[in-house]
């Protein structure tokens, strides 16, 4: 049997080796020469193995006793953030290369997150959960500070390690009520224990100590507090890599523990997360009206983002969980191509992320400016563009479960929050003659930003699929 | 041509698409192959469409020339015109050439204000012809892009504030009607609109925070329709990004605006409220009514001391919408056809009127009224159609403008007398502002120095008015014309309308023990 379930695990398992093997080559090679070479290596199998888990996958597999669940739900998310973290990967290297950063550890960081992640949506135990959290935690953490020298940098990683360590240890505390209570760390054991009607005190406690854990996770507010600081003093490639994979894995991981082990209990948890959804959404887009800074502006926009597709995820149905994991496919999209850009955002050489940076960008770049319309045009939700479909799908979901409060707070806060996506392009093309910004793109990155925007445009045609395979995990999860 | 829908609502896009991807640079010779390109794919849509209008069958109540293929979440890519959105499609394609012949004068930025302005006409001929909520919902949203990006980039001088208006005020109002075409979706399980138009939604009375609500589920969804379409509409005493909105706005989009986007909401009326909750449009016909009869008078008052041309005309056009808005949940074929007739006229008028602006501004670089006077002297063409259309924005007899309030006020004195008295005392109004402005610019002395060597139209110009000043007068003069096409689909509506409201008992348990029981 251990042949058996090793095979599940294998996606994993080469990621681990070949993170191992890397970090080997890249001391022996004599440091960071060999880092641009690891970037594209390491985007190549991220790529690879999103390929193989995608064709090769079927059915539901169960691995270590049901510690480790191999379904489509997990699969779509994996091939999800895999292709995720492959395209920040690519994006960061030349940012990185001119800051001076560009050191072979980032890769290896990046890949020990992403067998973290992998870990986490496919989770099947409490212990199993807590691994790959942890594992993708203290990755991030340590690339958060990967800018040694600069104050902002190492402040923004010290800040995410004691507030992460924090919640970890919130997550913790409730999965051991739930442990004593249920008398079990597995899912499939807790959900015998939880079931509707007579749901124990201190499964409840466990329960709500565990959402917290996870809200901080997915920074949805009021657990936020972190994620603008964190997302303004990282370097950029790394802002990206935190608003994209890392994201969509901790919503997967929300999913995952709320359905497979709680599933029974709809109730008591739909209203935690139907709570969290409505303060994240009028938080972020609140807050984010005063900013003048795209990275916190984007911090903010992610803590909105999040209150959606935990709507979908509030919901409690296939349908919810279908739309919350278009959402979150729609959303790393979106992040992909608005990062591309901010990463070159730059004037006499230093990058700038002040948005009246932007000032009369169109009249100088059509091209690009355009691109980045379309995508603040469709993180903020505006028809037709592709943006509209996720949070189309969410307050369907919502409606559908009988939340229809929560569904009219989402598209008053959607309103609201549509004046900053606005204000990014009052500058572009409105704004007033200043100083130039120059946005010499490498290739990688512009081709990153178009494709994106394209996406945006063209995608409203079907999804390109998307939608079927995510119809697909959310019924693996939810039955 | 089975996709004849599609092929005319694409065409625009297919230009600017075109425009996007292979026209280089912005000197003289690409702004005007930019220009050309533009006005040949509007008139080529025009032309199109008019194939529409000759396959039309009037005597047809139902969807004509459909299209239908399935798409995302469980909803179709629906086309389809009956007698009420078939007129709109064709004065969207009429327009739209006289538009774009508008901006020939501008030159800052041109490729990029043509490829607005034919997404633009896309967008508004998919509202027209959308058979899905919410593939209308799609379009009907779209269309704010492009529109804040023409106020935005070429508007005046303060334009950043008009263009966030518009953009967020209207956007608020028809995201309530996204949740409201949602819970329709839940509870009819379609989204395909002549499914929608046959489903009875429920009319029982339900309570919230302690309200009773006499009609229901019909009701709360009527309201948050309403919240979208009387923005758009727009309505008193939600219409205040329109005067903004039209000042600032280049000349072309004050057209555009005013001729066709406003449109939207009378059409949204028509297509959604009225058919698919009736009993609710009965109940709260009143509302609609004073609101009306309010926004005619008060608009009215407001426009006499407007001192801006632009801002005058365009309360004028909230006061002329009053009309419609009235006539429509009169609910009789007199008002809905009247309606309908004053949507299509004020079309014409309106857009005329501003580019009556547009041709002074173009020459002094100002709307102030009082930089004017005594333009009769040095421009008499412009004189005579500027009075023309001034004529026809106050209704008189032989312009479209007078078939339009006069069907419209005959509905509503069926509907109800005194709104009815109240709303024709606009009448007088109107002819109040828009005479005095008249006088105010064309009559009098030339003393201004800076008028002595005002030019008069030139050829373009001349070309530009001359459908309108047609299209006007014919309709004036033979209204039949439009309420051939348009009878047959509204009497239809009508019957089903009255045999809903007819078949509808309140709940009168509750509706007795009213607020609180």
């Amino acid at each position: 049997m251990i042949a058996q379930d090793l095979f599940t695990l294998l996606p994993e398992i080469v990621l681990a080796l070949y993170a191992m093997a890397a970090l080997m080559f890249g001391v022996w090679t004599g440091k960071d020469r060999t880092a641009p070479m690891l970037v594209w290596a390491t985007s190549g199998i991220f790529i690879a193995l999103a390929l193989w888990i995608g064709l090769n996958g079927q059915g539901t597999t169960m691995a270590f006793g049901g510690m480790f669940i191999d379904d489509s739900f997990s699969r779509f998310a994996k091939i999800t953030i895999l292709v995720a973290a492959a395209a920040v990967l690519l994006m960061s290297q030349d940012y990185l290369a001119k800051i001076g950063i560009l050191k072979f550890e980032y890769p290896v960081l990046v890949s020990l997150a992403a067998v973290g992640m992998m870990m986490m949506v496919s989770s099947g135990d409490l212990i199993a959960l807590y691994m790959g959290l942890e594992l993708q935690s203290l990755a991030l953490y340590v690339i958060a500070a990967m800018h040694r020298d600069n104050t902002r940098s190492t402040e923004a990683g010290l800040k995410y390690f004691v507030l992460g360590a924090l919640s970890s240890g919130l997550l913790l505390y409730g999965a051991s009520l739930v442990y004593g209570y249920s008398g079990t760390t597995l899912f499939s054991g807790i959900i015998g224990a939880a079931s509707e009607g007579d749901l124990s005190l201190g499964l409840l406690f466990g329960l709500v100590f565990v959402m917290a854990g996870l809200a901080f996770k997915v920074s949805a507010a009021p657990f936020h507090m972190w994620t603008p600081d964190v997302y303004e003093g990282s370097p950029t490639p790394v802002t990206a890599f935190f608003a994209t994979a890392p994201k969509v894995a901790a919503m997967c991981l929300f999913a995952r523990v709320v359905f497979d082990a709680f599933g029974n209990v709809v109730s008591d948890w739909q209203q935690i997360i139907a709570f969290l959804s409505v303060v994240s959404m009028f938080l972020g887009a609140i807050a984010a009206i005063g900013q003048t800074d795209i990275k916190r502006l984007m911090a903010y926009s992610s803590i909105a983002h999040m209150g959606y597709a935990l709507m979908g995820l509030a919901a409690g149905t296939v349908e919810g969980v279908q739309s919350m994991l278009i959402y979150m496919a729609i959303y790393v999209t979106m992040n992909i191509g608005t990062f591309a850009f901010i990463l070159c955002m730059e004037r006499d050489g230093q990058s700038v992320t002040s948005i009246s940076a932007l000032n009369q960008f169109s009249s100088r770049e059509p091209g690009k400016a355009l691109a980045l319309l379309i995508l603040m045009f469709s993180l903020a939700g505006i028809p037709p563009l592709v943006g509209f479909f996720a949070k189309f799908g969410v307050l369907l979901a919502a409606v559908d479960a009988g939340l229809v409060w929560l569904a009219v707070a989402g598209v008053i806060a959607s309103a609201i929050g549509a004046f900053y996506y606005l204000r990014i392009v009052y500058y572009m093309y409105f704004g007033e003659e200043t100083e130039a910004l120059e946005a010499k793109m490498p290739p990688v990155q512009y081709a990153f930003l178009m494709a994106s925007a394209v996406i945006m445009l063209v995608g409203v045609a079907g999804f390109f699929g998307v939608e079927g395979s995510a119809l697909a995990a959310a019924e693996a999860l939810v039955n | 041509m089975d996709n004849l829908l599609s092929i005319i609502t694409f065409t625009p896009a297919l230009a600017a698409l075109i425009l996007a991807v292979f026209l280089r640079g912005d000197d003289e010779a690409a702004q005007r192959n930019a220009k050309w390109l533009a006005l040949i794919a509007t008139s080529a849509t025009f032309l199109l469409s008019l194939i529409l209008l000759f396959e039309f069958d009037p005597a047809n109540t139902g969807f004509q020339f459909v299209e239908e293929s399935p798409w995302v979440f469980g909803l179709t890519y629906k086309m389809g015109v009956d007698g009420i959105s078939v007129l709109f499609v064709l004065l969207t394609t009429f327009l739209m050439p006289i538009t774009i012949g508008a901006c020939w004068t501008v030159e800052h930025r041109v490729k990029d204000y043509m490829i607005a302005f034919l997404v633009l006409e896309t967008l508004m001929l998919g509202v027209f012809c959308a058979l899905d909520m919410v593939l209308f919902y799609l379009f009907f949203e779209a269309g704010l892009i492009p529109m804040f990006l023409i106020i935005g980039i070429w508007g005046g001088a303060n334009r950043i504030y008009a263009a966030f208006k518009f953009f967020l005020y209207t956007l608020l109002g028809s995201l309530l009607m996204l949740v409201a075409m949602i819970a329709m979706y839940v509870d009819a399980g379609t989204t395909d609109i002549p499914t929608l138009l046959n489903h009875q939604f429920s009319t029982g009375t339900i309570e919230l925070f302690g309200f009773h609500i006499i009609g229901g589920l019909q009701v709360l969804l009527w309201l948050a329709f309403f919240a979208s379409f009387a923005v758009k509409m727009p309505m008193w005493p939600v219409h205040t990004w329109l005067p903004d909105a039209h000042v600032q706005a280049p000349t072309a989009g004050s057209v555009v605006l005013a001729a066709i986007l406003l449109k939207m909401g009378g059409y949204g009326f028509l297509r959604f409220s009225l058919p698919m909750f009736p009993v609710a449009s009965d109940i709260l016909a009143p509302l609609v009514f004073w609101m009306s009869a309010i926004a005619i008078v008060y608009t009215s008052l407001v426009a006499l001391v407007q001192e801006d041309m632009k801002k005058l005309i365009a309360y004028s056009s909230v006061a002329h919408m009053g009309y419609v808005t009235m006539g429509i949940f009169a609910a009789n074929q007199q008002g809905v056809d009247g309606a309908i007739f004053q949507m299509l006229s004020h079309g014409f008028i309106s857009g005329a009127l501003f580019l009556c602006v547009g041709v002074i501004y173009d020459r002094m670089h100002t709307r102030e009224i009082d930089a004017y006077g005594g333009l009769v002297n040095r421009m008499p063409a412009y004189a005579l159609i500027f009075m023309l259309f001034t004529m026809a924005n106050v209704g008189l007899p032989g312009t479209s403008g007078f078939i339009g309030e006069f069907l419209t006020l005959v509905g509503i004195f069926q509907a109800n007398t005194l709104v009815a008295l109240v709303a024709t005392s606009g009448v007088i109004l109107s002819a109040g502002y828009a005479l005095w402005l008249y006088r105010r610019v064309v009559f009098g002395d030339l003393i201004k120095e800076s008028l002595k060597t005002i030019s008069d139209i030139t050829p373009r110009e001349r070309a530009l008015f001359a459908p309108l000043v047609a299209m006007t007068i014919l309709l004036g003069v033979y209204p039949s014309l439009v309420t051939d096409i348009i009878g047959p689909s509204v009497a239809d509506l009508l019957t089903q309308y009255s045999a809903a409201v007819e078949a509808f008992v309140p709940d009168t348990m509750h509706a007795a023990t009213g607020h609180g029981g």
